[in-house]
């Protein structure tokens, strides 16, 4: 007897064992799209009449979030950050082919582009290769600028919402390497919603509470042409590994990786887990440079990656490249 | 059997670049514990249409897989 879809009874595409639920094709890209607006509402995202730059990069995760957003109304714009990544796959260059081609089947949403190497003189890579920071790996280079240029472009452009694709693997990982290393301070802030406050865009995650598998079968569903291959600096990351016994977990417990990550919510909400914590650890201070809010008086960690020069250049320097959907207008 | 028969019941699994020949007429959920693979690490798709864990493969199905996990 094949798996049935629950609410029609055809053939299924897909089975969540974690909610007993067993989906056709068309009853689950509507069940996804509802899961996301009750997300959005359950931790109070944003509103349909505010504008959200959603930050994407050609994977998955976060062309499948802008076109649930598109697809229930709301003000999505994107925003890609070239990062000037190649490795022998070019694979910046087919990670912004891929955010064009979606562009291009949307007419009327905006697309916002900074290219680091043009705007800051070099690429992520080269950025590694020169500061400590990256020394191994850029990873941690990359994380930093990119977290610096979506909250620079959410509050310069006037966005008040700035969302990213993070699913709930991604966030069970990081739970999970936070508590093996009990690192408090970011226990403490790890939320679906991190809240606006001058010089920082509102950020949310309305994708928390889907499985990594659940985005990838949307896009699939979609037709969503997404960045297949990962980033080649990826390769044996800590991440990957953690979202790999992670899964070895949930195969032998369906719903552990949910549990896990709603229990550590709840504990959060209910029982005040970690509140002191926040409280105390509350005051920012402006960058010196940027203004951008920063832990410490002084330059921030991104404009210390960067010789005097470079930021002082004329504000239309920094300013994004706009693309327009009107197929034509997109090259 | 001869070879042409045996390779009939077979079906095409490609996963990125690595290519396998498995037996036809087990469940999708079977053919990736067959390849040591976590089926919550991936989807089982064939001719481009996703297809449920308990969906049987047939003689002469192309089966693409795809990896769920991304990030770094």
């Amino acid at each position: 007897m094949p798996m049935r879809c629950r609410k029609c009874r055809q053939k299924a595409v897909i089975n969540m064992r974690q909610h007993r639920l067993a989906l056709c094709k068309e009853h689950y890209v509507e069940w996804f799209q509802h899961q996301t607006e009750r997300t959005i509402k359950k931790y109070k995202m944003f509103r349909k009449d505010e504008p959200v730059l959603v930050a994407v990069s050609g994977g998955k995760d976060s062309l499948a979030l802008w076109d649930v957003l598109l697809a229930l109304g709301y003000q999505a714009d994107g925003f890609y950050l070239r990062l000037g990544i190649d490795e022998g796959i070019r694979y910046s260059e087919e990670s912004y082919a891929k955010i064009k081609a979606f562009v291009e089947q949307h007419p009327g949403v905006k697309l916002h582009v900074v290219d680091v190497k043009e705007t800051y003189g070099e690429s992520i890579p080269e950025v590694a290769r020169r500061v400590q920071r990256g020394k191994g790996k850029p990873c941690s280079v990359c994380g930093l600028i990119k977290r610096h240029e979506m909250n620079r472009v959410a509050y310069e452009l006037g966005y008040p919402v700035l969302a990213t694709g993070h699913n709930l693997d991604d966030e069970v990982a990081v739970l999970f390497s936070n508590t093996l290393n009990w690192q408090v301070g970011y226990l403490a802030r790890q939320h679906p919603v991190l809240p606006g406050r001058e010089g920082f865009a509102r950020k949310v995650k309305p994708f928390c509470r889907f499985y990594e598998r659940e985005t990838a079968a949307y896009a699939l569903l979609r037709g969503i042409d997404y960045m297949y291959e990962e980033c080649p600096f990826s390769v044996g990351a800590n991440t990957i590994y953690y979202k790999e016994l992670l899964n070895k977990l949930e195969e032998e417990r369906p719903g552990a990786k949910l549990h896990f990550y709603l229990s550590f919510l709840r504990a959060k909400e209910k029982e005040r887990l970690f509140a002191n914590w926040q409280k105390s650890q509350a005051e920012l201070h402006a960058c010196e440079q940027c203004g951008q809010p920063t832990s410490a008086p002084g330059r921030c960690a991104f404009c210390r990656l960067w010789p005097e020069d470079v930021l002082s250049k004329p504000e239309e320097a920094f300013v994004p490249l706009t693309l327009v959907a009107e197929p034509e207008a997109v090259k | 059997m001869s070879d042409v028969q045996k390779q009939a019941e077979k079906a095409t699994v490609v996963l990125r670049r690595q290519t396998w020949e498995v037996e036809a007429g087990i469940t999708a959920r079977e053919l990736l514990k067959k390849l040591n693979l976590n089926p919550q690490s991936y989807l089982v798709t064939r001719d481009g249409e996703l297809i449920s864990e308990d969906t049987i493969i047939r003689p002469g199905d192309k089966i693409r897989l795809v990896a769920v996990i991304s990030g770094g």
